[in-house]
């Protein structure tokens, strides 16, 4: 892609240009692509009048992988693994929406237990997301203890990962038709263990963070982003929430079990940064919930349903979205009738909830950015793909 | 907090008492929430009982990883160098990389049959990404999941690896 007007790089650059350029004399900076603030590596071009911003650009395309066009050259079967590596932290709901969306096109009935498993280890991710963005946002507005006591908690999770996924971040553990393997025999336990752990620390956040008179005035009123903005970019996920844009696809269409679990759609109306802080947090409680109301539940039954060796979709095309910790992914496959299939589209939370940061960001001062892209959860290899 | 403007602004006496009321409400309040955040700092100052942390790798010896924990590729040999593998090549196709090549020879049984069986099975650990799919293919359980995950040497070739031991056959009774 060619930009339409060349972006002036250096102050220099813009100072040679003379008067002949609208907004001469404003300061145009490079945040990125390898900083310390951004979580990855995401160029900003700031356009800086002072210390306001004018103007933000993300530029992407450091960590393109080109997943879509890898896909297509695997089986289905084969190509569920590659997308943990996009939003590497929600890495069990990138897998269950490939998961979905192939079972949706071969017809295939995912057993109960299947369904609910899916769910604990969803929420279960989740928390584990949400969690790191926690430490991360408090580290981005300059606050250092939060980080471990997130990382303490999240810490447990992996572990149940680890013990019944065999991994850490990556799992790989649902296939067409269901789970890898078993659940391991003390994950009710470990479960359980985890959510009495939980629901003791979950206050520690607010008395640590949330209450915090700096951490407040560096929230509130700051990164403004209407509900119709936020519809009009596409926002979605917490980002979406906290401009009161209801858009919860477990509840607006639900999939897997969770139909059968009560849980409250989080809604803010602040619009700012501390909305899309509390909602998140919020979120974590929901999640807990719907765990707790699963975890004595999870049906006797296959893991799996048996499934043709070789997948073949009908010719056609098939789309699902799951709601990930950072908003809708939606996966969309066209199948030739072959093994592989023809083309594949991921529709991306975090790419959308990145083009509303030039909306939100415009008027404000450099120092909050940070702060807004923190409360806007980027996960870069997401975004990129 | 708000910004502080000048008195002369405000309009009556009341309204600029009300000002100075809540601005040093706010002040006590944020404060206060320091405070608040600052005594569960202090509990976890001196409540340092619960040890969180892992000295790896002092602790090497003790250290227990999950039993399905990904690491790496392995083939179980059993006492008489005897594997299950049958070079049916399912972990071969499975797998999304290209991790796995099996190269096959024919033996000559007793009976002066000709049957297929591995002459090696590579294994390229710099390709293989973990995702288990080798593994849940196999349909004779040949190949497992080991639970080592210090894989760093100095030469790239070491990382490709053959699987079966020199000598090895396949166990009695596998098809």
């Amino acid at each position: 892609m060619f930009r339409e007007t060349e972006i002036l790089q250096t102050a220099s650059q813009v100072s040679s240009t003379g008067g002949d350029l609208e907004g001469a004399g404003d300061l145009v900076i490079n945040v990125g692509p390898q900083h310390p603030a951004t979580h990855g590596v995401l160029h900003l071009v700031i356009t800086l009048n002072g210390e306001t911003i004018k103007k933000v650009e993300p530029h992407l395309g450091y960590i393109h992988r080109s997943i879509e066009k890898m896909c297509e050259s695997l089986t289905y079967r084969q190509f569920i693994y590659v997308t943990s590596r996009m939003d590497y932290l929600s890495a069990h709901m990138n897998n269950h929406a490939c998961a979905l969306c192939v079972e949706k096109g071969m017809q295939i009935e995912v057993p109960e237990r299947a369904k609910v498993v899916r769910v604990i280890m969803d929420e279960l991710t989740r928390i584990a997301s949400h969690e790191l963005w926690w430490g991360a946002m408090a580290m981005d507005v300059g606050a250092f203890t939060p980080f471990f006591h997130a990382f303490r908690e999240r810490e447990t999770i992996n572990e149940i990962m680890e013990e019944t996924c065999g991994a850490r971040l990556t799992m790989n553990y649902y296939v067409p038709g269901g789970l890898m393997a078993e659940l391991h025999p003390d994950f009710q336990k470990k479960v359980k263990s985890f959510i009495t752990l939980f629901k003791s620390k979950i206050d520690e956040y607010d008395e640590l963070v949330t209450g915090n008179i700096i951490f407040q005035n560096r929230m509130k009123g700051v990164g403004y982003l209407s509900a119709e903005d936020a519809v009009s970019f596409g926002c979605s996920g917490p980002t979406a929430r906290g401009s009161g844009v209801s858009s919860d696809i477990r509840k607006l269409y639900p999939y897997a079990a969770y139909d059968q679990v009560q849980f409250d759609e989080v809604l803010e109306n602040g619009c700012d940064s501390f909305a899309r802080y509390m909602i998140r947090i919020r979120e974590m409680k929901q999640s807990v919930r719907i765990i707790e109301q699963l975890i004595d539940n999870i049906p006797e039954g296959d893991f799996q349903a048996k499934t043709k060796a070789v997948l073949k979709l009908p010719k056609g095309e098939f789309y699902t979205r799951v709601e990930t910790a950072r908003g809708e992914l939606g996966v969309y496959i066209v199948s030739e009738g072959g093994t592989t299939p023809y083309r594949i589209k991921f529709r991306s939370p975090g790419f959308s909830n990145l083009s509303a940061l030039d909306q939100m960001a415009r008027g404000s001062k450099l120092g909050d950015l940070v702060a807004m892209m923190g409360t806007l959860d980027l996960v870069i290899p997401d975004i990129d793909r | 907090m708000p910004g502080l403007p000048s008195l002369r602004e405000r309009g009556s006496r009341g309204e600029a008492n009300m000002f100075i009321v809540n601005y040093i409400k706010d002040i006590y309040k944020g404060i206060r929430s320091l405070l608040v955040g600052m005594r569960r700092t202090g509990y976890y100052f001196t409540h340092h009982k619960e040890i969180i942390t892992q000295e790896y790798p002092d602790n090497r010896d003790t250290l227990k990883m999950a039993d399905r924990f990904k690491g790496e590729v392995v083939m179980p040999h059993d006492e008489n160098n005897e594997h299950r593998c049958t070079g049916c090549t399912a972990c071969e196709l499975a797998c999304p990389n290209g991790t796995i090549k099996v190269v096959t020879k024919f033996d000559i049984t007793p009976e002066g049959k000709k049957k297929k069986a591995i002459d090696k099975l590579v294994y390229h650990l710099e390709l293989c990404t973990m995702c288990n799919l080798c593994i849940i293919a196999c349909p004779s359980d040949a190949i497992v999941m080991a639970q080592t995950f210090e894989h760093s040497v100095f030469d790239r070739a070491q990382l490709t690896k053959i699987l079966n031991n020199p000598g090895s056959k396949i166990m009695e009774g596998v098809e």
